[in-house]
């Protein structure tokens, strides 16, 4: 069996060349957010990157944590594609930010929802799609409509990515996923979407262990495991369920 | 200085809104506070951006120790508590319920509304920048949109206009005003009065409402029983 299992962050993203386009899930805290590999990325110290997620990182809505706002304050990206790309307050900037303003890191903003639909068509093979969300707003701009149904709807296109930055629960040997709780958020659909996809997981188990039933990414779609061995500061309580 | 209605108020008289099984998404701010006063007997199911469905109540300060969980959070970043039946989905079919219309209501802040229902509610004024988020798509593809605001700006200025100054969120796309003075329905025809605070008359809420305001003939005390 093709051994996925990489024994440090650091080798398991050494490869990724300047210019590469990286997807990493990120929503509302820490949970479902790969914070070792960024981490080992900013040590790697890769340049020129776009980087995919929700936020720009460092938006200060919830627990202050060290997220992929790194890669910004280590200056290795160049554009942005984010939903949510601001600090919240407007006293606590981001690097990201700061530098969005000074025109060194370019921003594509997007719709959440869009967002994601455009990162799963790019694994779905749908070179794009229209939606309705966005008409008559600056989103528009440049964009293609066409009226269905009585509604007008904007041509959105596939995102694709060369690396994808996942983080989930646990993994089988052959990269099969479960997620815990609400850390699913962006990670499944951009595991189906990268050419490489990494997974960082609190556990690593025999092949067969996870039931089929509950498999939520198929292993075909992660090339690399790596297992978190630290103990972060949050709180996390493995040993419980969410189930009442 | 009239009184105001509190913003536990304005959400106490928006929960009402909402009927037995539907469900809900609510913003950050006022929104948030809705969930504390959905009636006896009434039973939504909220829905949050990140990818949950059917969960159970913020975490409170107290709780905090023993339930708090990074893996378990709505949109905002809060704690949640679990509920039983709810369940974890990812994002993109988060908001394939919101794009196809599953969800029912969703209620937001504003920073502007128009007399044709458009809303502007993301970008920051004097910041030149602002967040998108999910607010894009809630505003466009839910169901019955209500939006929970103070009824002008800190300075006394309307914040329901004739034409919305900042970015839109949508166009018309506004169903249900619900302010710290009145309860106002985006009509085809217009803003129609429906309800007001204890103490104000129909020309003092005229007064700091640009658009002209249809009066409806059930027109009434803002009700919240």
């Amino acid at each position: 069996m093709l051994n996925k299992i990489f024994s440090t962050f650091d080798a398991a993203v050494q490869d990724i060349p300047d210019g590469a386009t990286i997807m990493l899930g990120n929503f509302a805290g820490p949970g479902g957010t790969p914070y070792y590999l960024i981490h080992a990325l900013k040590r790697q110290g890769t340049k020129n990157l776009t980087i995919i997620a929700n936020t720009a990182g460092g938006i200060g809505l919830t627990v202050d944590y060290a997220d992929h706002r790194v890669l910004f304050e280590n200056k290795q990206v160049k554009k942005v594609i984010a939903s949510f790309p601001f600090a919240t307050s407007a006293r606590n900037p981001s690097a990201a930010e700061k530098q969005i303003a000074a025109g060194e890191v370019a921003l594509e903003i997007v719709p959440q929802g869009t967002l994601s639909e455009r990162i799963r068509a790019g694994a779905a093979g749908i070179p794009a799609f229209y939606t309705p969300t966005g008409y008559d707003t600056v989103i528009a701009k440049g964009k293609e409509v066409k009226w269905f149904g009585g509604k007008p709807c904007l041509l959105e296109n596939a995102l694709y990515a060369d690396y994808a930055f996942i983080r989930a629960y646990k993994a089988d040997k052959m990269g099969n996923l479960v997620y815990r709780g609400t850390q699913r958020q962006f990670n499944p659909v951009m595991a189906m979407n990268a050419r490489i996809t990494i997974a960082e997981v609190d556990e690593i188990v025999e092949v067969g262990e996870i039931d089929p039933e509950v498999i939520v990414t198929p292993g075909l779609f992660v090339k690399r495991i790596v297992k978190v061995t630290e103990k972060p500061d949050f709180p996390r309580h493995l040993e419980t369920s969410f189930r009442v | 200085m009239k009184e105001r209605l509190s913003r536990e108020t304005i959400a106490m008289r928006i929960a009402k809104e909402f009927f037995d099984g539907a469900v809900v998404n609510l913003g950050i701010g006022i929104p948030t506070l809705v969930s504390s006063f959905v009636p006896e007997g009434i039973d939504v199911i909220y829905h949050s951006e990140n990818g949950v469905v059917g969960f159970g109540p913020v975490v409170t300060a107290d709780e905090m120790t023993a339930k708090a969980d990074v893996d378990f959070v709505n949109a905002g970043g809060q704690y949640l508590s679990p509920k039983a039946g709810m369940c974890f989905v990812n994002h993109a079919d988060a908001f394939l319920m919101v794009r196809g219309g599953h969800v029912d209501f969703t209620v937001l802040g504003a920073i502007e509304i128009s007399g044709k229902g458009d809303l502007a509610n993301w970008m920051l004024p004097g910041r030149g920048v602002g967040n998108i988020g999910g607010g894009m798509d809630l505003a466009f593809n839910v169901k019955r949109v209500i939006c929970a605001t103070e009824h002008t700006t800190r300075d006394g200025k309307p914040k329901i206009v004739k034409q919305c100054s900042v970015a839109l969120t949508a166009p018309k796309c506004v169903n249900l005003i619900v302010t710290d003075i009145a309860v106002i329905e985006v009509t085809p025809k217009g803003l129609r009065l429906k309800e007001y605070a204890p103490g104000w008359t129909v020309d003092e809420i005229q007064a700091i409402t640009e658009p002209e305001l249809i009066v409806s003939p059930e027109l009434k005390e803002y009700s919240l029983f």
